[in-house]
């Protein structure tokens, strides 16, 4: 009775402060703008399933693709388990589905120890990618102490858990070949069998070996699910409702800014009465507060694998860009703007933006649009698009372009070309031979 | 091929003449001199087989691409929309561009802004007439067991997902086709795109089009293809760095077209 009263109690805590961390981020992405992302839902489950669920996108790199097929399918499939553990936990029943279920439970045990199996294998392979081979990847300026520690955690608290979940099996097939109590034979356990003659023989000593595993286990997986919110590891949730907003435009069409048009219909037809869009407060992107929603969950569904850099032309010459870190420091930005929030109410200005103070002009004048990053991304995120509308802020703005570009717009706006060439010669190519 | 006499869009509508198609030549098409060779290539091309064109000559206008993705939109719609109005005044219905950036930007984004054209690429038309068989490789310069490569422009190929159009004008060649090692969607920047061309590079440790060499050498091949007339420049420079200038050289799919015909 009292271990099922802690249980609830737990369980009810942490589903609570769950909620509550993942309704702030819902918040903080909400600080956006305003984008219309419903059109054409029918392709958009579409995209969601391939590029999400099938993982599509992952084949690139055909490694990393099996292993962290593994951990996703384990992921999934495990959490049947925790299923029944959180009913046992609630009910203080033992294994419940064992009866009803009968020699297909034994099935699904298995099933589940081979994919723990499967599991700690590729956690181990990706902590030896990142700690021993050092794969330039997991490296670069904007990897710094946190996310690598961040990697790392998911990693071993992935171990952990599987290695208590396995250890728990063990025991629990040592007492149900004692015939100890409640413990009734439920399956042949492939794995857990192996481990078993490892473990102690008396049954007092088994029972606390898989209580301490079982209650470990839960309870690992109810903090790692708090842990999620402060973590790139927020990507197994948030990368289903990414894929489904994703741009289903060509990633060569960049947005026409509606205000722009506004303005420009006015200055070249004097009598055009512009339709009230509501006037933004300034155009292109400062600070987060001025990106779109999109932008933002893009931000905080980034797992920070650095395919995007990997594949950046800027990036692998050795600039300053990192399309990972412009994720990056998008998501650390609005996090810290949400804190704010919370601690001072509205109309706090700490005195920062994300440009200068998170991304330098450096980084966005480096950018070829190329979209090499774009089409990396396993989750479909468009960094290009933040660059280009700071790149807007600093061009429109504050006219602060670097000074070979104003040159560009002076000759593109004088005569229509962006080098310094007459209009008249333009048709001069049709004489020359 | 004799004489080519190219058609204005004045000239046309002066005889009340409404031309099959628009051929948008662009800035570098217009004004860089290698580039120039290209469109009047592309002009023999259509010559050749007898569609009618014309070109819009001293009234077209940069279509605001590079100030577009340099953050200058205002520029980029001022442009935009006083293209769009010669287009329309003219009205064109379609148009074919001899540079991937004129594409993708009035395919993409002039519609929002009034211009609502069928706009193809110049790799995308010798596709078609490959495929209507009005384009062979024949009577010209044979490029037969020559090693050639492709390198995908950015916006024809990630930006708009036309891969096999520039591929499909190679393969009539008899040639060997030889892939580098990042094609096609996972292709690598010339270094020339979001208005890098009018800029010096960000600091670093080498340039992009050094880069690319490092796959062009790698790949054996003697003829780079091109379809952009800034990937044009890129390679180009960067197979001069390497000092490659005899043994690479850098075309662009219309000029070898042409060459494989004898236009």
């Amino acid at each position: 009775m009292i271990a099922q009263a802690i249980f609830i109690i737990i369980l009810g805590l942490a589903v609570f402060l769950f909620a509550k961390n993942v309704g702030k981020i819902r918040r903080n992405i909400l600080l956006g703008k305003d984008t219309d992302r419903s059109d054409n839902p029918a392709l958009r489950w579409k995209v969601m399933a391939k590029v999400a669920l099938g993982q599509t996108k992952m084949v690139k790199r055909p490694v990393a693709a099996i292993m962290h097929f593994f951990i996703y399918v384990g992921f999934v499939i495990i959490n049947l388990e925790v299923l029944e553990i959180m009913i046992d936990g609630i009910f203080g029943s033992h294994r419940i589905f064992s009866q009803p279920l009968g020699s297909l439970y034994g099935l699904l045990i298995g099933a589940f120890e081979l994919l723990a199996v499967l599991v700690l294998t590729a956690c181990v392979v990706f902590l030896c990618r990142r700690n021993v081979v050092h794969l330039k990847r997991f490296s670069g300026v904007e990897m710094t102490s946190w996310p690598k520690s961040d990697a790392n955690y998911i990693l071993i608290t992935e171990i952990l858990l599987m290695t208590a979940f396995l250890t728990m099996n063990a025991a629990d097939y040592k007492l149900q070949l004692l015939h100890f109590e409640h413990y009734v034979k439920a399956g042949s356990f492939p794995v857990a069998s192996l481990i078993a003659p490892i473990l102690p023989d008396g049954a007092g000593a088994l029972v606390v070996v898989e209580r301490v595993c079982w209650w470990f286990h839960i309870i690992g997986i109810l903090a790692f699910l708090n842990y999620l919110p402060y973590s790139k590891h927020f990507h197994i949730l948030l990368a289903f409702p990414n894929t489904y907003y994703s741009n289903l435009n060509n990633k060569g069409k960049f947005t026409n800014m509606a205000s722009v048009t506004n303005e420009v219909k006015a200055m070249l037809d004097p009598s055009f009465v512009p339709e009230n869009t509501g006037e933004p407060a300034r155009f292109g992107v400062k600070d987060v507060t001025d990106l779109s929603w999109k932008n933002l969950m893009e931000a905080y569904t980034c797992t920070e694998c650095g395919r995007c850099t990997s594949v950046c032309p800027a990036n692998i010459t050795g600039k300053l860009l990192s399309p990972r870190k412009i994720m990056m420091d998008t998501r650390d930005r609005v996090t810290e703007v949400g804190n704010n929030l919370d601690k001072y109410g509205k109309d706090h200005d700490d005195g920062k933006t994300l440009l200068d103070n998170y991304i330098t002009r450096e980084e966005l004048w480096a950018c070829t649009t190329c979209n090499a990053c774009a089409e990396a991304c396993p989750v479909n995120i468009n960094p290009v698009e933040i660059i280009t509308e700071m790149r807007r802020y600093i061009v429109m703005e504050e006219s602060q372009a670097p000074a070979s570009l104003n040159n560009m717009f002076g000759n593109v706006e004088n005569n229509g070309a962006p080098w310094k060439y007459s209009q008249a010669d333009r048709f001069n190519w049709a004489e020359n031979k | 091929m004799s004489e080519i006499k190219i058609p204005t869009m004045a000239d046309m509508a002066a005889q009340g003449l409404e031309p099959e198609i628009l051929f948008w030549v662009g800035c570098a098409g217009s004004f860089d001199e290698r580039a120039q060779k290209i469109t009047r290539d592309i002009c023999k091309i259509l010559q050749h087989v007898g569609i009618g064109y014309a070109v819009l000559g001293t009234e077209e206008s940069c279509t605001g691409d590079p100030a577009k993705r340099a953050g200058n939109e205002f520029l980029f719609q001022m442009l935009a929309m006083t293209n769009i109005e010669v287009l329309n005044a003219y009205n064109i219905k379609k148009i074919v561009t001899g540079c991937p950036h004129c594409f993708n930007t009035i395919k993409n984004e002039y519609p929002g802004l009034g211009g609502n054209y069928e706009v193809i690429h110049h790799s995308q038309l010798i596709q078609q007439l490959i495929n209507e068989g009005k384009l062979k490789a024949e009577g010209g310069e044979s490029f037969k067991g020559k090693k050639i490569t492709f390198h995908d422009p950015c916006y024809l190929g990630r930006g708009n997902d036309v891969y096999e159009a520039p591929r499909a004008a190679l393969e009539v060649l008899d040639a060997e086709l030889v892939e580098l090692k990042r094609c096609k969607s996972n292709g690598l920047c010339c270094g020339a795109g979001g208005a890098q061309m009018f800029k010096e590079p960000e600091p670093g440790k080498k340039d992009i089009n050094d880069e690319r060499m490092v796959d062009i050498l790698e790949a054996k091949a003697q003829v780079v293809a091109a379809a952009c007339p800034f990937c044009m420049t890129m390679l180009t420079d960067g197979v001069k760095h390497q000092e490659k200038g005899l043994e690479i050289q850098v075309l662009d799919i219309a000029e070898i077209t042409v060459r494989a015909n004898n236009l």
